[in-house]
């Protein structure tokens, strides 16, 4: 039984290696790194490092052959992107149509920033425009003083 | 009043952008081909695979170029529409059988109506890849030089091909 499985472990290994072609320790990383860049079309939120689609392991096949064949990362990179555009970047390359995409976060801490300060000078202002009248000054005073009489009388008593 | 305009706003701004995304269908992406020319390819034929057929041969008419797959479960919709809109003669149609078997694709033929010209096939899916196909079935118009002007992901309708395809043919066939 054991052996059995252990079989049938292994001829779904060989299956799945039948149509990858071997590379070395540098190949390797090279595939992996380009995987994690590029996104998988079918479930778009996965890249093709991490989607099991058909799409997606026929992609990785193409990549390995390319690397076999010699080519540069920016290469295999232009070469998708020229078949399925630049959604096919899991990260946007910064240009004229992704500008906004890219500074739209600055735009909004800087923006969030001025925001906060102008609340603050108004808020400042409202404070500062109140000051207190001769009159007041006078009325506190004499409440003030007034209590303090109270307190000495009341120590007498 | 203020008050309630400035949320109120931020309401109204944030129903048009959710409401556009609502509109939008996130599985449409623009293809990066459309006004390049096809991808050159040579395959051989679905039924005949002694005889090939390439990029060259298709130059100096308009054709379709029809995406499709006996697994292709939205493909089977789409099929009495290519079978209609075939019989009509507007253009020739070619199918590129997209990563399938000779078998089930002739039966799937045989059983449905062969809308096409002659069918490419593509067992491993090559040259599907060199036209950006991601999801079957796909069709793309192609002009007399050999360039792509037309793009439709998924599966064809009566109406695509009456307000789309139809006068982009026509007026390409010019």
């Amino acid at each position: 039984m054991r052996r059995l499985i252990v079989l049938i472990i292994f001829a779904f290994a060989a299956l799945s290696n039948a149509e990858e072609i071997k590379l070395n320790a540098e190949g390797e990383q090279r595939v992996k790194a380009l995987a994690h860049e590029l996104r998988c079309l079918v479930c778009q939120n996965q890249t093709i490092a991490d989607s099991n689609a058909d799409l997606a392991i026929d992609l990785r096949t193409q990549i390995r052959e390319q690397i076999q064949a010699g080519e540069t990362d920016a290469q295999i990179k232009d070469y998708m992107v020229a078949r399925y555009g630049d959604f096919v970047l899991y990260r946007p390359p910064v240009q004229s149509n992704t500008v906004l995409l890219w500074i739209a976060p600055f735009l909004l801490l800087v923006g969030g920033i001025a925001f906060l300060f102008w609340q603050l000078s108004k808020r400042r202002k409202l404070v500062a425009e109140q000051p207190f009248t001769p009159d007041d000054i006078q009325r506190a005073d004499a409440l003030l003083e007034n209590s303090a009489t109270n307190e000495i009388s009341n120590k007498k008593t | 009043m203020g008050k309630f305009l400035i949320p109120l706003g931020i309401f109204g701004v944030l129903a048009i952008f959710l409401g556009r995304g609502l509109s939008l269908d996130p599985k449409e992406i623009p293809s990066p081909l459309i006004d390049k020319p096809a991808p050159v390819f040579s395959l051989s034929q679905l039924d005949k695979p002694s005889e090939m057929i390439g990029t060259e041969q298709l130059r100096g008419q308009v054709w379709i170029l029809n995406v499709w797959a006996s697994w292709c479960v939205a493909c089977r919709d789409e099929h009495p529409v290519l079978v209609e809109f075939s019989k009509t003669n507007a253009v020739p149609i070619y199918g590129l059988n997209y990563k399938d078997k000779r078998e089930p694709a002739m039966n799937w033929l045989q059983q449905l109506g062969n809308p096409y010209t002659a069918s490419i096939f593509d067992e491993n899916g090559r040259v599907g890849i060199d036209f950006g196909v991601y999801g079957v079935p796909e069709t793309f118009v192609i002009d007399k030089q050999g360039v792509i002007r037309y793009k439709k992901t998924g599966p064809v309708t009566q109406e695509t091909i009456q307000t789309k395809i139809l006068p982009l043919v026509k007026k390409l066939q010019g």
